[in-house]
């Protein structure tokens, strides 16, 4: 008698644990967001029914050209933008029914880093990387355990009581992501996290999210339109365009047999960065001048 | 002569200091809500409340619209619901005060708008309600710009009260009007307009120095 409770319990536990390692982290079925015409404005279809799953622990890139809605797409995972018809799975919990009230207890499960950075100049690095905390009332003690660890991950233990003003972009975008993990998030949201930064700094700011998913096992949705941060960083990838989704799969599968239009002048772009950099590397002159056309 | 002067203009500038003070910080109290309102109530704003802006903002812009004096004279019965009399320092708070709130607000509403919408977008992703954005972001942000907008509001106010000399208020405008102007004295209003210049300085630096202090925008 006693076995066999055991053997169900074994059951149970193994049934749950592969459910919750098959149930997507987010999944979103046939998510569509259409902007109402406005003043001289036709009505605008940003998302035009985007299925897509993304597994616990997983980086996906979502790629594509400006206006393609991938920024859209980001901001109705967090519900920062309402979706107007689909549906948005977290954790296994639909999210766009959520009232006004509980919005903000979904959001705080959620970390979201910035192209522009977003931080409060008015507040230093620590108090920039307390403030979800804060939002969400830790008390003072709460908060300096969870902060200063936070500190050494991202490399800025001498930078703790310093002002945004004083730190470069670089240093701008660590805060950034120190103060997106603060609050423990089951979701790490990344959009254009490294378009407005140098490409060393892109580097440096890629391995750390790198490093912070291997250390942490954080899901992550990265928007881009570089190809280079898809290699650098994701595990899979979805190319977006004029709203849909139009290829995805694995990034070395995508690398290696683009299918979709899209998805191949995207390469070619990457291509002709790649050989910029073959081109500066043995020519010292043409260097100072594609660097110059890279900020501009 | 300065002997006899000299308790008069001090006990006159002590009535515009009280007068400008007490009706600064009532207006603010009042202003800095009302502001927060208008920056922040418009069709898919954080405090979404259309009907209420369409409201406000014809209220605010029509008690600017009426000259300071006329405002003074024209709420009386107010004045005098409110302090028991019409006449004196204290009388005139009211009536600066009520100049002074949508002056405020209008401030208060340019401040926050200046903070960057991405500010107001982060917060919310965090997790941030309504009403946390207000008081952990937007006013925090906007800090050095209310400042340098209550400064010019002091300012504007020190002027102001040198009108409600006309209602009986006292202060440095009614010693000006009476003694120096009425009397004939060039001496006392010579003085008068030293004394405002004086205070209008000392204020204007107190308030620029506030906000340099506020602002870690550039360190």
């Amino acid at each position: 008698m006693l076995r066999m409770y055991d053997r169900l319990g074994f059951a149970a536990a193994v049934f749950l644990y592969v459910r919750k390692r098959l149930r997507p982290m987010i999944r979103l079925s046939n998510v569509q967001k259409t902007y109402p015409a406005r003043r001289g404005n036709d009505a605008h279809a940003a998302l035009r029914g985007i299925d897509l799953d993304i597994a616990a622990g997983e980086i996906v890139g979502v790629i594509g050209r400006s206006g393609a809605g991938k920024s859209t797409l980001i901001r109705c995972i967090n519900l920062l933008e309402r979706p107007t018809s689909g549906s948005v799975i977290v954790d296994g919990a639909e999210v766009t029914t959520l009232s006004k009230r509980d919005l903000p207890l979904f959001r705080r499960q959620l970390g979201m880093v910035f192209q522009h950075f977003n931080l409060l100049s008015s507040r230093t690095v620590y108090g920039n990387i307390a403030l979800p905390l804060e939002l969400a009332g830790a008390s003072k003690a709460e908060i300096a355990a969870a902060v200063d660890p936070l500190l050494p991950l991202v490399g800025l233990d001498d930078k703790r009581d310093r002002y945004p003003a004083e730190l470069s972009g670089g240093q701008k975008q660590r805060v950034g992501i120190a103060r997106a993990l603060s609050s423990n998030p089951k979701v790490l949201l990344c959009d254009e996290v490294t378009s407005a930064l140098d490409p060393e700094t892109t580097r440096q700011i890629l391995t750390l999210l790198k490093d912070i998913n291997k250390r942490l096992g954080l899901t992550m949705v990265v928007i881009t339109h570089e190809m280079a941060v898809v290699k650098a960083l994701c595990d899979r990838v979805a190319v977006m365009d004029r709203g849909v989704i139009v290829e995805e799969g694995n990034v070395s599968s995508i690398f290696a047999n683009p299918v979709h239009a899209t998805t191949q002048s995207l390469l070619a772009d990457e291509f002709m960065e790649f050989r910029a950099g073959t081109d500066a590397a043995t020519d010292a002159d043409a260097s100072a001048t594609i660097s110059d056309g890279q900020e501009g | 002569m300065l002997t006899t002067l000299a308790p008069i203009l001090l006990q006159a500038t002590w009535e515009t200091l009280y007068m400008v003070g007490v009706s600064l910080f009532l207006a603010t109290t009042l202003g800095l809500p009302l502001g927060v309102l208008l920056a922040t109530s418009g069709r898919g704003e954080l405090l979404e409340a259309p009907l209420f802006q369409k409201l406000i903002g014809p209220i605010v812009n029509a008690t600017r619209s009426v000259p300071f004096i006329i405002l003074a004279v024209a709420i009386i019965p107010f004045t005098r619901l409110i302090v028991g009399t019409s006449i004196g320092t204290s009388a005139a708070i009211v009536p600066l005060t009520v100049a002074a709130i949508p002056f405020i607000a209008r401030i208060i509403e340019g401040a926050i708008r200046e903070v960057d919408s991405g500010l107001t977008e982060a917060a919310q992703a965090m997790g941030a309600r309504p009403l946390q954005v207000v008081t952990k972001v937007l006013l925090p942000e906007a800090l050095p710009g209310i400042i340098h907008g209550l400064t010019l509001t002091a300012v504007t106010l020190i002027g102001y009260s040198a009108m409600v000399g006309a209602v009986g208020a006292g202060g440095l405008g009614d010693l000006g009007i009476r003694y120096g102007y009425q009397r004939f004295r060039p001496d006392v209003m010579a003085l008068v307009v030293v004394t405002l210049i004086v205070v209008v300085q000392a204020v204007q630096m107190f308030g620029d120095r506030l906000a340099r202090k506020a602002d870690k925008r550039n360190i």
